[in-house]
């Protein structure tokens, strides 16, 4: 193996300008004469727009527009869209509001945009922004997913109960004969907290008209710069798509939330034509708090029907999903085709029926955060597992092991509409097992107990569904576009490599990894391999990174586009070698006659190629090659999780003794890449464990707003992580064997954590477990222990 | 407007600004210095942090009138003579970053927590530096590989 090539441990390449602080994110870009808007935001989560009183604002210095909800309306704009239609139960589509640019008529959540002022300079532009005057009248709000429904009031016209959807998947009748023939009922109530995305970059845009070109220019915060470029020229109709540009330069971490389209990007760009200046924004942190979408935030009863020796008969679920106020990007599937197809977990389940309420409330828009759907899946049925476990008096392995799918059983059939490709689950249980040294854990609990702490430990086993995504399959569940990717793999005069891709990258190091896979491919210096992707003047299309899809699908893209740089390279090198075709074999880099020792490099085939002097007749010139590829089936990456904690029943403190993760993400390209993304997705579903919560107050006013009220990890609170990587098994449906990694940590940590704390304090408590929801659970444990 | 006038990165710089400028401004916009990075405005994720004679300071809560005669270092004066500082070498050996955005303030934090433990003689280990880079978030690491590198670069310096 190259020392470069696949499955090393390559340091990346991408490090340099980051460590240096030469990394160029949308808010170190300057162009001339630029010029900075501030949003004016509104203060209500429910109120109608009176007048907007802008003169005082106008009249201030530097000032150089202020626009309104009703310019946008003047100049003709379409809104921000849901690209997913979900159909209820009774066949009718789901039910989405209008999403405008700047708001009209109405605000429908703390923070939404009313205006927005375009000053020289940031200041002025925040000094105006306090001039504008809004007359508002203020409306009751409904916040609570739970209570939304009979809430009375209606947040979009003609929405009744503020229902989007109601949803359902799997086999009804058959569940409920299940549970009506089961031994044993296990149930739980669960809330999966509201997150805030927080990617360390706050969200930002430059827009840049050039009158000139009539052409249009946006930078920004974008793990998805062409579906930007595709919904503001299509649905917003700000700029014709071939007038367009997007770049997404480096963007400071994404987690999904720079997955959507957002009204400051769209406004940003629409200004920059009023004022025919660039214009920029950055968001600081409590406006993205506010703005940026959410994640979770899912009300759910969920019950399992077991026969007498713990074997899982049916699941039967329902939930209801905030949705916010208005439907993002990508909203509707998450809980649907992102959560639901997921309850079958690792198990064979035989019936499964779930069904899903999304609501509208007066709140952020929520939308799909690290994990997406699969997270509270995964907490859900890992949470009702092990008190499943609990109340058959199982071994919480145990228990997992008796009704793991069996290795035999792929391709398998879900209940709820997967066909799992692969999977081999009973090999990562016991490696965790055996890492997490289970078998000590009774001797660590006296010993923890000797101490006056409360020691505790968790399972989970959790599945995800990524490479997202077949088109046909998802096509044919209602999302408005395809998901494949494209590639293209272009070579110069002198044998380097320019590799485009229409991924993004925001930390995973595509620059890095699809270096490696190039140039082991094609048998050329990773050195000489540049991967360019986040420009869409660069790469024709694609549809960005998300749903752990980048290596899976763009990866194998790749594949296909050196696969036809082979296959050109093979016919000049049957002219050059004056050889047939068929008998040129590549290996290596070098194109050889079989049989003989006669070859030529891939540098010398593409020298030919770009000076054609003695080159195959009728074969065009150049060595440039585009592919794009559309995967058969999601990848099923899975793994089993476990959390070892101790918890001071003085002060509630929850700390993390030992967690160990063993995943199966099929063929790795480089360890050290995907342990870190394991890490970084571990650290993130601890934090919604113990520390993460937004959180708004009755009439709707974010409480958590800040990092001085919502509780982001710190180094501090966690401990180092034990990960282990398995070979497990490749995909079936991919040259490479992969799977994906970015998403797992986040969705198989909290059960984990979650079971360790019930296992510790004797009761189930909701996230996060703070130390006071800790100590009070405590409380109330030990007054009904002394009361007895 | 207001003449400020400090060294940064070694080299002397004087400036007319409006007194409500911070320092992270000051050395963004002013300087061109985008290294420095702004991520909460509140002093909580530590993504500004720079050397203000010698301390850590984080550049977004504080104003760049403050410091008319300090020597001020950011990310792109850390290292010397275009060789990396033994710290940024050790977050790329250690694989200490992903997106890259807390980096640099990370970065400038670990430099003067492992500079002020050997000052004073306390042993750099996992401990200490998990507690002493409290003030810095990152998203994306989940802190594992920044940990490990802040070990090795302190064996570094």
């Amino acid at each position: 193996m190259a020392t470069n090539g696949i499955g090393s441990s390559v340091k990346r390449k991408e490090d340099l300008r980051f460590i240096t602080g030469s990394g160029r994110y949308t808010d170190d870009i300057q162009l001339p004469h630029q010029a900075y808007a501030c949003f004016v935001r509104s203060p209500h989560a429910h109120a109608t727009i009176g007048s907007i009183d802008r003169s005082a604002a106008e009249a201030m210095p530097g000032v150089l527009g202020v626009f309104t909800g009703e310019d946008v309306a003047a100049d003709g704009l379409g809104g921000l869209i849901c690209g997913w239609m979900v159909k209820s139960k009774d066949g009718s589509p789901m039910k989405a509001g209008p999403h405008p640019i700047l708001a009209h008529g109405k605000v429908r959540y703390v923070g939404d945009h009313v205006a927005v002022v375009v000053a020289e300079t940031l200041q002025q532009a925040r000094d105006a922004a306090e001039a504008v005057i809004v007359d508002y009248g203020v409306l009751p709000a409904a916040v609570d997913v739970a209570k939304t429904h009979d809430s009375g009031i209606e947040i979009h016209t003609d929405i009744p109960n503020n229902l989007v959807y109601d949803w359902e998947i799997g086999d009804k009748a058959a569940t409920d004969a299940a549970f009506a023939n089961a031994k044993h009922v296990t149930r739980v109530e669960l809330i999966n907290n509201r997150l805030v995305p927080n990617a360390m970059e706050p969200r930002a845009a430059l827009g840049h008209y050039d009158a000139g070109m009539d052409a249009y220019t946006l930078y920004t915060t974008s793990q998805n710069p062409h579906v930007a470029r595709l919904v503001i020229s299509a649905f917003v109709g700000i700029a014709p798509e071939h007038k367009l540009t997007v770049i997404a330069p480096d963007v400071g971490g994404g987690f999904g939330s720079k997955i959507f389209i957002y009204a400051e990007e769209c406004v940003c760009l629409w200004a920059s034509k009023k004022v025919r200046r660039p214009v920029k924004w950055t968001a600081d942190r409590t406006e993205a708090f506010l703005s940026d979408a959410h994640g979770r935030d899912h009300v759910s009863v969920a019950e399992m029907a077991m026969d007498e020796n713990g074997q899982f008969l049916a699941l039967r679920v329902n939930t209801k999903a905030n949705m916010g106020a208005y439907l993002s990007t990508f909203s509707s599937c998450i809980p649907t085709y992102l959560y639901a197809t997921l309850l079958a977990g690792q198990y064979k389940t035989p019936a499964i029926y779930c069904d899903v309420q999304a609501y509208y409330t007066n709140t952020a828009p929520v939308d799909a955060y690290r994990g997406a759907g699969r997270p509270e899946a995964t907490y859900l049925l890992e949470t009702l597992v092990e008190e499943c476990a609990k109340d058959m008096q199982l071994d919480p392995a145990e228990i997992r092991r008796r009704n793991f799918i069996p290795k035999d059983a792929f391709p398998y059939q879900t209940p709820v509409a997967l066909q799992y490709d692969t999977g081999d689950y009973e090999p990562c249980l016991d490696k965790a097992l055996e890492l997490a040294d289970y078998a000590g854990f009774p001797e660590r609990r006296r010993q923890s107990e000797a101490k006056g702490k409360l020691r505790g430990i968790g399972f989970s086993a959790y599945i995800e569904a990524c490479g997202i995504a077949p088109s046909a399959v998802i096509g044919s569940l209602g999302a408005g576009v395809g998901l494949w990717e494209s590639a293209k793999v272009r070579f110069s005069h002198t044998g380097k490599v320019q590799v485009l891709t229409g991924t993004h990258s925001h930390g995973q190091g595509h620059e890095t990894t699809f270096a490696q896979l190039v140039a082991s491919k094609l048998g050329v210096a990773y050195e000489d391999v540049d991967v360019i992707h986040g420009d869409t003047s660069k790469t024709t299309v694609g549809m960005g990174t998300y749903g752990s899809r980048s290596l899976a699908v763009g990866g194998e893209a790749l594949v296909k586009a050196c696969d036809k740089v082979i296959a050109k390279g093979k016919k000049i090198a049957a002219h050059l070698l004056e050889a047939s075709e068929q008998d040129i074999v590549f290996q290596d880099g070098n194109f050889s006659v079989a049989g003989t020792d006669r070859s030529k490099s891939i540098g010398e085939i593409v020298f030919a190629a770009l000076v054609p002097h003695n080159y195959p007749p009728g074969l065009e010139p150049g060595m440039e090659e585009t592919a794009y590829y559309d995967p058969a089936n999601f990848t099923y990456p899975s793994g089993v999780y476990i959390c070892e904690l101790e918890v001071d029943p003085d002060s509630g403190v929850v700390e993390i003794q030992k967690f160990t993760a063993v995943d199966d993400f099929g063929n790795v390209i480089n360890p050290m890449i995907v342990e870190g993304q394991v890490h970084g997705g571990l650290a993130q579903g601890i934090g919604q464990a113990l520390l993460e919560n937004a959180v708004y107050d009755e009439s709707g006013q974010l409480i958590s707003a800040s990092y001085m009220d919502y509780t982001m990890p710190r180094a501090d609170d966690l401990p180092s992580f034990v990960v282990h990587t398995t070979a497990g098994t490749a995909c079936t449906h991919n040259s490479l064997g992969v799977k994906g990694c970015g998403e797992a940590g986040a969705i198989g940590s909290p059960p984990a954590v979650m079971n360790a704390v019930a296992d510790a304090i004797g009761t189930r408590i909701s996230m996060p477990a703070t130390p006071e929801k800790v100590w009070r659970a405590l409380q109330k444990t030990q007054l009904a222990q002394a009361a007895e | 407007m207001t003449s400020v006038t400090m060294t940064v990165n070694g080299k002397a710089v004087t400036r007319d600004i409006e007194p409500r400028m911070l320092l992270s401004t000051f050395l963004r916009e002013e300087l061109g210095l985008t290294g420095t990075h702004v991520g909460c405005d509140t002093s909580q994720c530590g993504c500004c942090v720079v050397h203000v004679d010698g301390d850590s300071v984080k550049s977004c809560t504080a104003l760049a009138v403050q410091f008319d005669g300090a020597s001020v270092t950011t990310i792109e004066g850390l290292g010397q003579n275009g060789t990396l500082h033994p710290m940024q070498e050790a977050f790329r050996e250690n694989h200490g970053l992903q997106c890259g955005f807390c980096t640099t303030g990370m970065i400038m934090s670990s430099v003067d927590l492992v500079k002020k433990a050997k000052e004073q003689g306390i042993t750099i280990d996992e401990h200490y530096v998990r507690e002493g880079l409290e003030g810095n978030i990152c998203r994306c690491t989940g802190y594992h590989n920044i940990v490990k590198a802040v070990i090795a670069g302190a064996q570094a310096m």
